[in-house]
């Protein structure tokens, strides 16, 4: 079964980016400004079967992250069509729903009820996601007596703990110290035995080549490859020590 | 698409801005009492000392009808207006539905809302109306004004995301309306053929019936109920409409 499909997906943006002023609309009525649009995603296509493990790798500005909004359902495509079917849980930015003058307690229902979250999981999943993160007492303490560390930890734990059908990462597999970034892995690990739909999206890294199977490379928005993770990576790491 | 717990997810933002509210003000909800006793005291001044007028009794209670839903209203608006812009960071990265970020804005400010409407009748009660069965169209004409509220907020927030500059229209609108709605003048006062218009505008229509119940101790006449009825829903069924055909390109705006 497909859980995510891409047909011919394309995506623009605005090269001047999103925020407008009302001087602005007048300028363009006007024609004053350049209507430029860039592509972050040129005519992509591809799907991502039940319980396939998928790594998006490409360059700083290859359009990863654009692509996995567009899967996350944040962003609708310019072009194409995007088909996701069973719930998708995203780890982009770690802790975007997170507020300073709450406590790590209040963020943790906070957080799990944007994840999508009922109120019972919630509170029956409590015990376990503060014992993951390891904060113990500071758990009582608002958010911003706490270390970055600490706050990415708390983060992660609640995502992770959501029992996604589909995960998706976006380069989180460095959180906290050694310790728990083993841990960290290890519970990616254990979700995709599983047998979860991962979607991920990194630098090329011993760790993710063990937990992928397949590849996909972009560059400059367009697929440039898609196949089993050892070629992918063989070709990308060729492409980059030699520029052709 | 994001299938999760409405409820769940509205109370947790709730809660969050009104933490967030009162846990840097050392004196907590006094700060929600003393805006409107000091407005209230300030407009009675005026208008029994400097500008006497003979023909409202009970100046103090008269103009706090007027105050506590204006004040709501304005400070609801105002901060729902913002909160789509201001939330940018939620709306993208979190799949949650847009539509409960303005209404999560404009409910938090509910709760600074009753503590307002407790003062209120406690005034009503100090000044000798006491309470009466009319008493029960309250939270009717109140959740018709919060409903209204919700609409024009979902309109507004989700403009303000394509340009910016309407938060500043909200702001100037907020001021202007001021003196146009009854606050502390009768609508006795308002010609008659401008005065059947103020119904139908949903703060108005809700100060004259907050005057009807809680001073003339009757219930509000039903046209004017019907009135207030069919412009908060059609303002909240708009507000619906607009906010979803725009928030399919918040991710580009923001």
């Amino acid at each position: 079964m497909k859980v995510i499909q891409l047909q011919n997906v394309t995506k623009t943006f605005h090269r001047s980016g999103g925020q407008k002023l009302l001087r602005h609309y007048l300028e363009d009525l006007l024609g004053k400004t350049d209507p430029e649009r860039f592509f972050a995603l040129k005519d992509v296509s591809f799907s991502v079967r039940d319980g396939e493990s998928v790594a998006v790798i490409g360059a700083n500005g290859a359009g990863k992250s654009t692509l996995l909004s567009l899967v996350t359902g944040l962003a609708p495509p310019s072009a194409g069509t995007v088909t996701v079917t069973g719930r998708a849980a995203a780890l982009l930015d770690l802790g975007s729903g997170f507020h300073p003058d709450l406590t790590g307690r209040e963020n943790i229902l906070l957080n799990a009820s944007l994840l999508g979250f009922s109120r019972s999981r919630a509170y029956a999943l409590y015990d376990q996601i503060v014992e993951f993160s390891e904060l113990d007492d500071f758990i009582k303490e608002p958010l911003r007596t706490y270390s970055n560390g600490m706050m990415l930890r708390l983060a992660f734990s609640v995502a992770v703990n959501l029992d996604p059908q589909i995960l998706i990462i976006d380069e989180v597999l460095a959180v906290g110290d050694q310790k728990f970034q083993a841990k960290c892995t290890e519970k990616i690990f254990e979700i995709r035995n599983q047998g979860r739909t991962i979607l991920c999206v990194s630098h090329v890294s011993p760790t993710l080549r063990e937990l992928c199977d397949r590849a996909i490379w972009l560059d400059h928005g367009q697929l440039i490859m898609d196949g089993p993770i050892g070629e992918v990576s063989a070709a990308y790491e060729g492409r980059l020590t030699s520029p052709a | 698409m994001w299938k999760g717990d409405y409820l769940f997810l509205l109370e947790n933002l709730v809660v969050k801005d009104f933490k967030i509210r009162y846990r840097n003000m050392s004196l907590g909800v006094f700060w929600s009492l003393l805006n409107p006793l000091v407005m209230m005291s300030a407009l009675t001044f005026v208008f029994t000392a400097v500008f006497p007028n003979n023909q409202i009794e009970n100046f103090p209670i008269f103009v706090l009808c007027g105050l506590v839903p204006f004040n709501f209203f304005t400070v609801a608006w105002q901060n729902g207006t913002i909160s789509v812009a201001n939330n940018a960071g939620l709306i993208k990265r979190v799949p949650v539905p847009r539509e409960i970020v303005p209404i999560a804005t404009v409910l938090s400010t509910c709760v600074h809302l009753a503590i307002q409407i407790g003062l209120l009748l406690s005034m009503v009660i100090v000044f000798g109306r006491g309470v009466n069965w009319h008493w029960l169209w309250l939270p009717v004409v109140w959740g018709l004004e919060i409903l209204f509220v919700c609409g024009i907020t979902l309109m507004t927030s989700a403009l303000d995301v394509y340009v910016r500059d309407v938060r500043y229209v909200v702001e100037s609108a907020c001021t202007l309306l001021f003196w146009m709605v009854p606050v502390f003048y009768a609508i006795q006062s308002v010609p008659q053929s401008y005065a059947n218009l103020y119904q139908f505008n949903p703060l108005a229509a809700l100060i004259l019936a907050l005057r009807t119940i809680l001073i003339d101790g009757d219930s509000p006449s039903s046209t004017l109920l019907l009135k207030l009825a069919f412009s908060s829903t059609l303002v909240f069924a708009v507000g619906l409409y607009v906010f979803h055909r725009l928030k399919r390109q918040f991710f580009d705006y923001l």
